[in-house]
Order: structure tokens, then sequence, then C-alpha cells
């Protein structure tokens, strides 16, 4: 390929997240130019989200071992950034923290970095033992994770108000906030999983005695990814309390694991396409799910659903997604692309060119 | 000398609940390699099927009020039948996948079951009483005992001798532990295999409902999360013991009941509430030591 226009280039190697990152720009300015502020709610709320499952899938998706502990990093996220951005008085008011932390508040974005990036040390002290195990001890070791850091930070009345929700964090995140953090988390994975570390957890993925006899030191690969996905875990946490505006122990839990890992699953855990596509699937159908709650208009008829079938609707849409399609909507592939395609198209042209030579034909 | 004596009662009959259920997680691993989130609501829904479908905030007995023996049968019928069900329309359609999408499945209905549940019974806890009599401590020299724990310890005892000879003597048990040494190879010798399955989970249902009983008369109150806490422990007991190790799964019940009561009985009070935090923390220093768990089983490895 030489001679090639290099923007052109950079627009091959980079097209999976840049074509990601074109469509979902295109949904936010639809959603602003339409004006409807609860949308945007819902289109912010489902950017956070995809930052998680972006996150969980740089780990989950490379090595290809499940682990239930990642919603810890978005509750120690979510919190540090309260320490760091409620305004004094509040600080004063609601928490015992030491002077550096109480006397001061931080501007909002170092803070965000400065929160995900503690998760990233809390994951690579942890991750360290954690990462040693097989595959489905990993699992249940890092749920062990989530359950110590659940508990501590519930009877931590003094940095977390206990099991009070904490309110009064700075409210600055909205859906251009949410995509600009998405879009930089789908680059930074990419980037990840195409460089050479990337490419060697990949390799224990699909077979992992074959991976380390080529001399891979699987613990040590699995370390980077869990300390990368965490750091984008602590991001969608810092999100998450900015946007809200309170944080509470109990809604970093089961349940935010258990949707977001659905969401991962339900695209496709293998690609991160997948993890964009499940994260936007799963939270249009919540919502559409929320509106029949809530009663639609349909000419004279109000169509409604009794309350909790958000909930159960969700169930029963995964069950089914995951019972005729086991390995996710995308099933591993990535977005097409149409360098990818002419590609293809080549090669064909040049098999069958082949095949039209008489002389070539094999065994003459 | 007496306190320490009902302290280690209390960590026996803790730690045979953990074992009874990270049993009915760890038959199942076994042979399908599936770790079922939905036992905990196996349990659940045994225990909210003993009161009358309600949302009121006061709970009416309708199974519970029945005499004990055909409570019991009624209770362990029924989550048979559920756990039987789940199999048949959720987890036999995926069966084939990866274990990563058997476990979302069962997270999947899991949340079904747990909403289902709020849906029909509303979402507050509610105050049960079935065998008031059995919390009822008898004293035996100078120290009082809790009927109900010795109980639950002397089910426990029995359970684990009846499915030793179960999995020792009978043709099912033998096609059992057949399968999950090597499931592929079992039926490739005429294990048939939803047979074989159906069996784990009738009686993985089956202890779900003797621990749903056990627990409920314990603590005397129905939620519709009351399964998580117990099925978390059992989780981090089959790994403790030895992923698809079924004696590693009991051992690894009573090492996770009896570190809770021990963290109970020597942290100072103010940090009691971080009980459990301690006995994660005791976990994964364990895994740091022994990464396969206490008891190492081949099938679990790759063969090359």
């Amino acid at each position: 390929m030489t001679g090639e226009n290099p923007l052109l280039a950079l627009v091959r190697t980079y097209w999976t997240p840049l074509a990601l990152a074109l469509i979902l720009l295109a949904v936010t300015v639809l959603v602003w130019l339409s004006g409807d502020g609860v949308l945007a709610r819902t289109v912010t709320d489902a950017w956070i989200r995809a930052v998680l499952v972006v996150g969980l899938y740089i780990f989950i998706g490379n090595a290809g071992v499940l682990v239930f502990g990642h919603i810890a990093f978005t509750l120690i996220g979510a919190y540090a950034t309260a320490w760091f951005t409620l305004s004094v008085f509040k600080k004063s008011f609601a928490l015992n923290l030491p002077a550096i932390l109480a006397s001061y508040q931080y501007p909002v974005l170092p803070s965000a970095i400065a929160s995900a990036t503690l998760a990233a040390l809390v994951a690579l002290i942890v991750g360290f033992p954690i990462m040693r195990l097989s595959g489905l001890a990993a699992s249940i070791a890092s749920l062990a994770v989530l359950g110590m850091f659940h508990t501590f930070y519930t009877n931590w009345p003094s940095w977390t108000m206990g099991a009070a929700t904490l309110p009064g964090v700075p409210l600055y995140v909205n859906m251009w906030v949410a995509l600009g953090w998405l879009v930089a988390a789908l680059f930074i994975a990419y980037v990840y999983q195409r460089s050479r570390f990337g490419l060697a957890l990949r390799a224990t993925r699909e077979d992992e005695i074959a991976a380390r006899a080529a001399g891979v030191d699987i613990a040590f690969q699995r370390l980077i990814a869990f300390v990368i996905s965490a750091f984008f875990m602590g991001i969608g946490g810092v999100l998450q309390a900015h946007f809200i505006g309170t944080i509470a122990v109990k809604n970093f839990w089961l349940g935010l694991t258990f949707i977001s890992l659905a969401m991962l699953i339900v695209g496709g855990q293998r690609s991160l396409t997948g993890a964009v596509v499940g994260a936007v699937t799963i939270s249009a159908i919540v919502e559409v799910l929320r509106r029949f709650e809530e009663g639609v208009q349909l000419g004279p008829l109000v169509l409604s659903v009794p309350l909790g079938a958000e909930e159960l609707g969700v169930a029963v849409v995964m069950l089914l997604i995951l019972i005729f399609r086991p390995s996710g909507i995308m099933a591993g592939r990535e977005i097409p692309s149409p360098f990818e395609a002419r590609r293809r198209t080549r090669f064909l042209e040049a098999l069958r060119q082949d095949a039209a030579k008489p002389d070539a034909a094999p065994g003459e | 000398m007496t306190g320490f004596v009902q302290n280690a009662i209390d960590a026996m009959a803790l730690g045979s609940l953990y074992a009874l259920v990270a049993l009915g997680i760890g038959l199942i691993f076994g042979i399908m390699r599936l770790i079922n989130f939905a036992h905990g609501d196996f349990i659940m829904l045994g225990a909210y099927a003993l009161i009358v479908p309600s949302s009121a905030a006061t709970a009416t007995l309708l199974i519970g009020a029945w005499p004990t023996p055909l409570l019991i049968f009624a209770i362990c019928l029924f989550v048979i039948l559920v756990a039987l069900g789940t199999e048949r329309l959720a987890f036999r359609p995926v069966r084939a996948a990866a274990p990563s999408v058997l476990l979302i499945t069962s997270f999947a209905l899991s949340f079904f079951f747990e909403n289902l549940v709020i849906m029909v019974y509303g979402g507050r806890p509610k105050a049960m009483n079935i065998w008031a009599g059995l919390a009822e401590p008898i004293i035996v020299a100078g120290i009082r005992i809790p009927m109900l724990q010795l109980i639950t310890i002397a089910v426990t005892i029995l359970l684990l001798l009846l499915l030793v000879l179960f999995l020792k003597r009978t043709p099912m048990g033998v096609a059992m532990r057949a399968a999950s040494e090597d499931f592929r190879m079992a039926r490739l010798l005429g294990v048939r295999a939803n047979r074989v399955i159906a069996a784990a989970f009738a009686i993985s249902g089956f202890l779900a409902a003797v621990v749903s009983l056990l627990y409920v008369a314990q603590t005397g109150v129905l939620a519709y999360h009351m399964g998580v806490p117990l099925v978390l422990f059992a989780f981090v007991a089959t790994v403790v013991g030895g992923m698809g190790s079924l004696t590693g799964a009991v051992l690894g019940g009573f090492i996770v009941g009896v570190a809770s009561v021990f963290f109970q009985v020597v942290l100072p009070i103010d940090w009691r509430p971080n009980r459990d935090v301690f006995v994660y923390g005791m976990i994964l220093l364990i895994l740091l030591l022994r990464p396969s768990g206490l008891v190492k089983v081949r099938a679990v490895e790759e063969r090359v």
C-alpha cells in the first residue's frame, strides 16, 4: 500500500472506532436537534452505560474471562469524584475527609481522571492475585472483591455517608460529555486491542496453552487489560455521579453488574462493535418498556403494561437473545469496513481469474 | 469454654447452610460447567411459596400452615419443579454455548424471578414465622443451644450421607459422576445427557428447598433478595474448595461459615459491620496461596 494518502491510511486503520464514533455523534446531534429533554437524558444514560460496557469489554472481550467485580471500580470512581468535587461546605457538612480533600474543591476534569486512576490502582492491587486464577475461579473471585468494597463502603460513614445517599455532586454531565468519554474509551480500547499486549491477550483467549507455549505471560497480560478496563469503569462511575447528582452504594451492586454484563453479552462480547450495539440495544428496550409502563397513547387507546414489567421484559428479551443467538447480536464481528470489503472483492476477483486459467489448475 | 462451644455450634450451623447451597451449585457445575446464579432464587421461591401470593404488607401462611410433613413435601416438590422448568426452558437451549453465556443466562433468570416476586408479592420484606417452637433453645450442661441449629447440622449430615450413597451406589449417581468426569465420553458410553442433567437439577432444587425452609425458619423474614447473600458466599465456597469437586464445595461451605462466625467473634465491635470484608479478604488470600482451590480437580483443567 505504498503511496497511499496518509489520512486515508489512518482512517482505514482506525475504521472501527471512527465509524462507531461518527454514528454515535450523528445520534447525539439528531437528539440535540429534536430538543426532546427526556430523550436527551435517556441518551446520556445510554452513553454512560456504553462507557461501562466498553470498559468491561476491554477485559472480558480480549481475555475471554467473565468478571463480576468490575462495578467495584465504578463505585470507587463515583465516590472519589465526590471527594474531589463536592463544594467545601457540603464536604464539611456530610463527610469527614482529610484536610487536602476537605478544604478544596477541585476542577471536574482532573478529578475525573484522578478518580478513574484510583480505580485503576485498586485494580492493579486486587488484580494481582485474581489474574493468576483460572477463568471461572477468577470470575467468582472478582465477585468477592465487589462484595468486599460493597460492604466496606456501606460501613464507612466518614467518607461515604454509609448506606445513605450522598447528595450534591455537581451536575455537569450531559450527552456531549458522555459522548466525549465514550469516544475516548472506544479509541483507547481499539488501540489497546491492536497493540502487542492486546494481541497477546487475545491469543490467550483463543488458546491458553498454545499462547503460554509461545511465551505469553497470561497473568501479566490479563493484569494490563484489567487495569485499563478498571480505569474506564471508574470513568463510568464518575459520569454517573455527575449526571444524577447523588451517589448511593446500593446503586453499584448486582443490579448494575447484571445489566452491564447483559449488555456486553447480548451485543457480543468478542467485538468492540458488539459492546456498543449491546449497550444501545438494551438501553433502547428499557426505554421503550418504561414508556409503556407510563402508558402509551395509541389513538383512543392507552396501552400500558403493569409496573415492574420493565425489568421482567429486559430479562425475557435477554433470555431470548441468548437462546437464539448465543454469541450475541454482532457475534464477534466489527462494523463492516468499506476497505475490508474492497480487499475481499479484490481477493475473490483474483481467485476467479486463477480458476479461469486452464494451466493454473492444481495437480498439473 | 461454654462460649467457645456455642460459637462452634453457630459456625457449624452456618457452615452447614453454606455447604448445602454450595453443593447445589457444585452438582450442576460439575456436569455442565454452569455456575447457577439462579440457585439463590430457587431458595427464595421456596420460601415465598409458604405464603399466600399478594402484595399485602403482612404475610398470610398458605403452604406454611399445612402439617409439617406435608409442608416439607410440598415445598420440595415445588422447588424441584421450578428447577426442572428452568433447565428445560432456559438452560437446555443454551447448553452448548460457552460457560459465560450459561452464566449470564442464569443471571437473567435470577433477575426474572426476583422481579416476578416483586410484581406478585411486592418489594418489601415480610415477617413470617414457621416452626416457632424450634427457635427455643435447649440447655445442655449450661450451654444454650437453639434447637434449629442442631436440626440444621443434623439435616446437613443426613443429606450429605444420602448424596454420597446416591452417587456411589445407584446407576444414576454413577452416571452423574461419569458425566462430571468427562461429559462427552460419558455420552458416548450411553449416559443420557438430558436425564443426567435433569436429575442434577432435581437434586439441586431439592437442596435449595431444604435450605429455604431451614433459612426462613431461622431468620423469619421473606425478601426477594434473600437468596443473594447465600449464593454469593456459596459461589466463593465452591471456588475456595476447588471448582468441580463436591467434597471441595462442602469443605468450602464450612470454611466460609466458620470464618464468618470467627470474625464476628474476634473483631472489635466497631469493625463488626465490616465482617464480610474480612471473610472475602481471607478467601482472596487462600486463592493467592492455592489458585486451584483446596481440592484440585483434574477434569476442570483443559487437556492438551
